[in-house]
């Protein structure tokens, strides 16, 4: 074989690699920081512990992010999930609080599901009202999801007057802080959500639908389908995703409070967007996002474990996106230039 | 009788405002204060109004340079963090080195605008989605901010600095003293600066050209890059006075207190108009807008409603206010569309 096969082979390879999807690219990155990391770390990263602290921290990040990118498939944004999963936790929480610790036996166990379900109807009422006012009326996603997150947020405070509410039944604790089988309960959960939501979004009309409406919506209505439900539906989905999120969250804190979580609003875009989600919408898988949240997650272990601030972690998270973004652009003018 | 050539075109310009956005929310503002004169003593007092201005002075200033970006078709939510740095870096610069007025405004406006052009050149140069690059630089300037000062508060500011500006004191009859202070001051100086920037210049002209359609303008010739640059430039500058402002006012540098507020901003821009598509805003609606929110909030306070309540009525006047606009806007369309 000729060294002239040998580099086109190389460059075919290079190039499969590069045209490959973002779950390729943010595999390479992975590697590479494992790589790095691994070095640095040692067996430390690896050890069954890290993994397990990984594999708990995960999951709330994660189903706030499937929550976003269902959203953010559609061409829209929903800004209100962290306050609806405040809002859907105070709900669960004063039914846990209230009702629970008096009940017996069955009852018992029967008020737990109530305050689930309270949660959940909760949820879906604030889905319903984004998604009305953004499809029915046609107010722009963003500024929609702003008006009911001030709103949900404001409620939340009013209520509890900005205080905490804590002390849960064990069988909600258990959701967010027990392992099965060395699992955490929580990451079980978030895989459990994941399956459906790709299942829905690869394999269902719902989800092409989704896709279509986020690459064009108006040809997508043209085109016979009733877009107004669809997106009625989809922020009612990104809602109710919003309330499992809440359930794992309050569970872990084994309390409830009005602004838990909000720092992570602006981050489940990043995690969504890096994982090769189209900000416009139209594009982007639950692999690619599990990829980035996988990525985020060993960055900020690794960190945590060299003693670096959070903060930096951060930080670096914003700068990879970037890059990673970047990367993909110049990818796309790199092409240009070899056609 | 004939009307004379002004009256004329006075007479089109009136009608034409009388069924513009800023017309309703002028109306609303109106009512809200007669209300809030005739419900309590305390609103319609020059004390009120002075405090007013002074404790919405930072959001306002913010506002009127958030304006000019989405008026630009861009959207940017990081400057609450690069206001942070900003700030922390001025006023550490003015211990350290004894510096006075002019210094600290300066190194302030620098940091600013260098943050705000490492926005523009990301999403001009890299064809990043504005939304994404400013979530990401967003938390890389925060996360590097905190990093690097630890999070510490800085307390002892310079004595002049903690003076602050009282110009034309002037006592009413009860003996209260009043006068123009930094952050009044500075208020109005950035709306006049972004009125003439928006509507008396010509680069105020290609901004609103290119937010309205951004290929028609770059193939008439437009400089995408460097109106971008001015924009974000512009904001990023804004946002290191606002900085300032709201130190004097505060009497401290807290790292941790600015970033979470870019929503209220944005909010308040786009109660008063300003469309997020681009092209479309004007300050006179964003005075409106920032007078809506803080008149609402101020007055629920007199009133006697607990503070805990007040974000919900903000997320409830925001949801209304959108929606009205968006239905309004739909059925003026369809109603052209049928002639």
């Amino acid at each position: 074989m000729s060294a002239g096969t040998g580099t086109a082979q190389g460059v075919s390879l290079l190039a499969r690699i590069g045209r490959g999807g973002p779950v390729t690219m943010l595999g390479l990155v992975l590697l590479a920081l494992l790589v790095v990391f691994g070095l640095l770390l040692g067996d430390q990263l690896f050890s069954v512990g890290a993994l397990q602290s990984m594999a708990f921290q995960l999951p709330e990040l994660g189903i706030l992010s499937l929550a976003m990118m269902v959203a953010l498939l559609s061409g829209g944004l929903n800004l209100s999930i962290i306050a609806t999963a405040n809002l859907c936790a105070l709900t669960m929480a004063w039914v846990l609080t209230h009702q629970v610790p008096g009940a017996e036996g069955f009852m018992w166990a029967g008020w737990q599901v109530i305050a689930v379900l309270a949660g959940i109807v909760v949820a879906a009422a604030i889905g319903l009202i984004n998604g009305a006012v953004i499809a029915y009326l046609g107010v722009s996603p963003i500024l929609a999801t702003l008006g009911t997150m001030t709103m949900c947020k404001g409620l939340s405070i009013g209520l509890t007057r900005g205080n905490v509410i804590s002390g849960f039944p064990d069988p909600i604790v258990f959701l967010g802080n027990g392992t099965i089988g060395g699992v955490p309960v929580a990451m079980i959960i978030f895989l459990v959500l994941c399956a459906p939501v790709a299942l829905m979004l690869n394999k269902s009309p719902f989800g092409h639908k989704i896709y279509m409406i986020g690459s064009n919506e108006r040809a997508t209505r043209f085109s016979g389908v009733d877009t107004r439900r669809v997106i009625l539906k989809i922020y009612v989905l990104s809602s109710l995703l919003a309330v499992a999120a809440a359930l794992v969250m309050m569970a872990r804190f084994n309390s409830a409070n009005a602004s838990y979580g909000e720092s992570y609003l602006l981050v489940t875009i990043l995690a969504a967007v890096l994982g090769g989600v189209d900000p416009f919408g139209g594009f982007g898988k639950v692999g690619g996002l599990m990829m980035a949240l996988i990525l985020l997650q060993v960055i900020s272990s690794a960190f945590n474990l060299l003693n670096f601030s959070p903060f930096l972690t951060v930080a670096i998270w914003g700068a990879l996106i970037i890059a990673v973004t970047a990367l993909s652009v110049l990818r796309e003018g790199l092409g240009g230039l070899r056609r | 009788m004939s009307l004379t050539a002004e009256q004329q075109s006075f007479l089109p310009a009136l009608r034409r405002f009388r069924r513009s956005h800023e017309f309703w929310l002028l109306v609303v503002v109106i009512v809200f204060c007669i209300g809030l004169g005739l419900a309590t003593d305390s609103f319609l007092t020059l004390q009120n109004l002075f405090d007013l201005l002074t404790s919405n002075a930072f959001v306002g200033i913010l506002a009127a340079g958030l304006l000019v970006v989405l008026v630009a078709g861009g959207i940017d939510i990081s400057f609450t963090a690069t206001a942070s740095v900003a700030q922390y870096v001025a006023l550490t610069f003015a211990l350290r080195y004894g510096l006075g007025w002019f210094a600290i405004f300066a190194i302030a406006a620098l940091v600013g605008i260098a943050c705000g052009l490492i926005n523009a050149i990301f999403i001009t140069k890299l064809r990043i989605s504005s939304i994404i690059v400013s979530i990401a630089t967003l938390n890389i300037f925060y996360g590097l901010l905190i990093f690097f000062s630890g999070g510490k508060y800085i307390t002892s500011l310079p004595k002049y600095f903690r003076d602050g500006v009282w110009w034309f004191e002037y006592d009413d009859a009860n003996g209260v003293p009043y006068a123009l202070n930094l952050q009044i001051l500075v208020l109005a100086l950035v709306f006049l600066c972004t009125w003439l920037l928006l509507n008396r210049t010509n680069v105020g002209r290609q901004i609103y050209a290119m937010g309205g359609n951004k290929d028609a303008a770059q193939r008439l010739g437009f400089q995408v890059f460097r109106l971008n640059c001015l924009v974000y430039g512009y904001l990023g500058l804004i946002a290191g006075i606002a900085s300032l402002v709201q130190a004097q006012l505060a009497q401290s540098v807290t790292p941790t207190v600015l970033v979470g507020k870019e929503l209220d901003v944005l909010a308040a821009v786009v109660l008063g108009g300003a469309s997020l598509t681009g092209g479309v805003g004007t300050i006179f609606g964003t005075v409106l807008g920032v007078a809506l929110l803080a008149i609402l909030q101020n007055g629920l306070v007199l009133v006697g409603v607990s503070s805990y309540w007040s974000q919900l009525f903000v997320g409830l006047i925001i949801l209304v206010a959108v929606s009205i606009t968006a239905w309004s806007e739909r059925r003026r369309r369809k109603a052209k569309a049928i002639n």
